[in-house]
């Protein structure tokens, strides 16, 4: 046996994955870019956006909590997945607040760059305008909760790579919000402007004071290339399977 | 002093419960339940004590509703809000007692003795409008009721009045309409000619526990929350999972608005529950039971306790069950706390286990990784029920009923606009139109079967039958006449999804809003073809990208009304090509008030 045993296809692309590895860790490998949110390659996985979802052997599935499986036929480049997909990022666009133009983030944030990748325009949904209170309480950190996509990233990364569980959810459905241990805001947990949970947003809602625009707007990393084009070029270009356009 | 106090009970139930964390719904309740609240600093306190971060206890506690982190009303009433208690009459009762306590619904009376609101179903569809005066269920309301109930509640003082929910005695007998009447019209093969004490676990021990597992298998029995799992299966899995331990758990998390079956049969029935959990342990090779109770049923706490005692006494729970020497088993029952995302069997675990009950991704799934990571097989209470009945009657008689692929009997719960509201036991495959004629309905003219999450039918369709190959359904059947608007309880049903949504997947939690605001257009009548259009596709998405069974079928009764009442949704629709969500008074109706005008509007040409 070989150390890549499972072998699967993608859109008819043949994919080599190890045991243990997921569906997105495998294709990441591949150079098959499956859009995504919540995930991130230094956490372990939640599924909360549901931007992942595939079609795995003709069932729905996130491609961030399935585990790879010999044989298996997924589906991911498909104009319904793509429709569903666009359809997440415009529910978070109304969900909270996301003005582009003027936000620190733009050029450099996942939400938007999906939005484009995706082909979203404007959001047809209805605005929900939360009202969430800006936490400004620690000295190297903003938390802007009218950002959050509760994507659990920060939650993840405190607990796992920082050791210190600084966020937690509060609230269950449409009023959940992100929490931090702490009644007093951010400045009286242990966060610290190093720490994991710190640089894991993948939106402007935990920002790093006095840093935003060391990279101008128009130098960000997605102003240069679309998301996901750096998964994209670890694929090799061969005669098989053929590149999807 | 307010602080030593909370120190004292803090510490004490923490003692109680080993300082075990995954027993954080039974601590957190006896907080609640002492406390009336679940302060800042209780949280703090139980943190320390648990070895966890503040931050994980609030993660838990601010999910569920019967949970309170600010200090509400001594009396908790809770009406049920549902499209059955609005028909009955629920909204002049909420205005009685808006008008008695002199307060609007959601708030505190000013001396702190009264917390008004509403709640989602509380498993009172047969007896609405039904309300919770803390764990106390009142039935049957009227609005004359109210001055009395005010006044009865009021004479209660802090030493004898109502404790705090969950209840862990009799109490508010002197309430009046505090009671529940039976429920159970019709009794079927399934609940009459009911086995004696111990003849079913005598039945299954004279099995092997793998005959017992190919007895349950060969009846066909399928699960009867709504899934239809074969569970032959689902024991077989379980058994096979390697694990420390495994477990039965019974899922009397009974939440889906319209259902009370589960209701009757833990209040008269529990014996057969028991005997069926029994009968699962013994299959799997499990010692440990738990039955998860909604917190809505608290009521029927003692009562169940006492059932679990006076089976112990006869040998029929606890060391060597039956007499069969190695066979130790016992079960205990976990209250809920106001949360219909907990009958979802992942989510269920969560809670179990302590946390918010958020679903789990699958695989795994719970036959090999379920309570504590171990192998759990997870069955509704009637499933345990039919369970326990195949022991004793045997396979052939089970399969003998039914369908070809729904075998035995379902237990209905049916109320609304028919004549008589209760709990039916009919053989599967038995047509709507025959259910309506059982329980007085054949002038219905729509009827929502299996709750909100399920399938809207109208009369052209109700030579269908009730089966998992046709209208597969937990049980609850609402019945309306032509009187009843269709969309406005299209539009409860979304709102409740609402309510319910457990919001840790995006496309449900933001989902289950925009649809109820896309529906909310439709039954304003300012809705245009393209919304409709838009409200499909959006409900799709929903189905086909959120992480549970909750989101997967909660656009199911916009998507099914939209197929059975087109009429009433085209009489709704406005012609123009597009029209706004709001008015342009209600766009401006800000800037009115901080201008303190009206706005000069430009006379059309």
């Amino acid at each position: 046996m070989t150390a890549k045993a499972i072998q699967f296809t993608v859109d008819g692309i043949a994919v080599a994955a190890t045991a243990g590895q997921s569906l997105i860790e495998a294709c990441d490998d591949a150079g098959i870019y499956i859009p995504r949110l919540c995930h991130h390659p230094d956490l372990t996985p939640s599924g909360n956006c549901r931007v992942c979802t595939c079609t795995v052997n003709g069932r729905q599935s996130a491609a961030c909590v399935t585990p790879a499986a010999h044989g298996m036929v997924v589906e991911n480049d498909t104009p319904r997945l793509t429709d569903d997909r666009r359809t997440i990022i415009e529910m978070l666009f109304v969900e909270g607040i996301h003005p582009c133009p003027y936000c620190v983030a733009s050029g450099d944030c996942e939400l938007q760059a999906l939005g484009y990748r995706l082909g979203m325009t404007a959001p047809t949904e209805a605005y929900l305008w939360p009202r969430r209170k800006l936490d400004a309480t620690h000295p190297d950190i903003t938390l802007d909760h009218d950002r959050c996509i509760l994507c659990s990233r920060c939650i993840r990364a405190s607990r796992m790579e920082d050791g210190k569980t600084v966020f937690g959810f509060e609230g269950r459905g449409i009023a959940m919000r992100l929490n931090v241990d702490a009644q007093g805001g951010l400045g009286e947990t242990q966060m610290a402007a190093i720490d994991k949970a710190a640089s894991v947003c993948p939106v402007a809602c935990i920002v790093i004071k006095r840093d935003s625009y060391r990279v101008p707007n128009g130098e960000r990393r997605f102003d240069k290339a679309p998301i996901g084009s750096d998964i994209e070029a670890r694929r090799r270009p061969s005669g098989s399977g053929g590149h999807r356009s | 002093m307010e602080e030593d106090r909370t120190m004292a009970e803090v510490e004490d139930i923490l003692a109680q419960f080993g300082s075990d964390r995954t027993r954080l719904m039974d601590i957190v309740m006896a907080v609640q339940h002492r406390l009336g609240h679940v302060s800042d600093a209780s949280v703090g306190l139980l943190a320390k004590g648990l070895g966890i971060e503040p931050v994980e206890i609030e993660d838990m506690v601010s999910f569920y509703s019967f949970f309170d982190r600010v200090p509400r009303g001594r009396f908790r009433i809770r009406l049920a809000k549902t499209a059955i208690s609005h028909i009955k009459g629920a909204q002049a009762v909420a205005e009685a007692f808006e008008h008695e306590l002199g307060i609007a619904m959601g708030e505190t009376t000013a001396d702190g003795e009264f917390t008004l609101e509403w709640t989602s179903d509380i498993g009172m569809a047969d007896q609405e409008p039904s309300a919770l005066v803390n764990g106390v269920v009142l039935t049957a309301l009227t609005p004359s009721d109210v001055a009395h109930i005010v006044a009865a509640l009021r004479q209660s003082g802090h030493e004898g009045g109502l404790p705090q929910y969950p209840p862990h005695r009799t109490q508010g007998a002197a309430l009046p309409k505090a009671s529940v009447q039976p429920g159970l019209v019709k009794a079927g093969p399934l609940l009459s000619a009911l086995p004696a004490p111990g003849a079913v676990i005598g039945a299954a021990l004279a099995m092997t526990p793998d005959a017992v597992i190919a007895q349950i298998t060969a009846s066909k029995l399928r699960g009867r929350g709504g899934a239809g799992f074969p569970t032959g299966m689902k024991w077989r899995l379980t058994r096979k999972s390697k694990g420390k331990q495994h477990y039965v758990v019974c899922n009397a998390d009974e939440g889906e608005p319209g259902t009370f079956k589960d209701r009757v049969l833990l209040s008269e029935f529990p014996d057969l529950v028991f005997d069926g959990m029994t009968v699962a342990a013994f299959a799997l090779g499990s010692s440990q039971g738990l039955l998860y109770l909604r917190g809505e049923y608290a009521y029927l706490w003692d009562h169940l306790q006492g059932v679990l005692d006076a089976r112990r006494k006869s040998g029929l729970l606890g060391k060597a069950v039956g007499g069969r020497r190695g066979f130790d088993f016992d079960i205990r029952i976990q209250l809920g706390a106001g949360a219909y995302m907990c009958g979802e069997e992942s989510s269920l675990l969560e809670s179990l286990e302590g946390k918010r009950g958020a679903p789990r991704d699958r695989p795994p799934f719970p036959t090999e990784h379920g309570y504590l990571g171990q192998p759990t097989a997870i069955d509704n209470v009637e499933t345990f029920v039919c369970a326990a009945r195949i022991m004793e009657r045997g396979a052939a008689w089970f399969a003998g009923m039914g369908t070809a692929l729904s075998t035995g009997t379902k237990l209905m719960s049916v109320a609304g606009d028919c004549t008589y509201p209760g709990v039916y036991e009919v053989p599967f495959g038995i047509t709507v139109n025959a259910l309506l004629d059982l329980v007085g309905g054949s002038d219905a003219e729509f009827v929502q079967i299996s709750g909100p999450s399920g399938q809207s039918v109208s009369p052209r369709d109700f030579g269908r039958q009730i089966a998992f190959e046709d209208l597969s359904t937990g049980g609850s059947t609402m019945v309306f006449g032509r009187q009843r608007d269709v969309l406005g309880i299209i539009l409860q049903f979304a709102d409740f999804f609402v309510d319910e949504s457990c919001g840790w997947c995006a496309p449900c939690r933001i989902g289950t809003t925009q649809l109820s605001l896309a529906m909310a257009k439709v039954v304003a009548g300012r809705a245009t073809r393209a919304d409709l259009t838009a409200m499909e596709a959006l409900s799709h998405t929903v189905m086909r990208m959120s992480r549970c069974g909750l989101g997967q079928m909660a656009p199911n009764p916009i998507l099914s009304s939209m197929k059975s009442f087109p009429e009433a949704f085209e009489a709704r629709l406005r012609p123009e090509a597009f029209v706004p969500r709001v008015t342009l008074e209600q766009a401006l109706q800000d800037a009115v008030v901080v201008q303190g005008r009206q706005p000069v509007m430009e006379a059309s040409a």
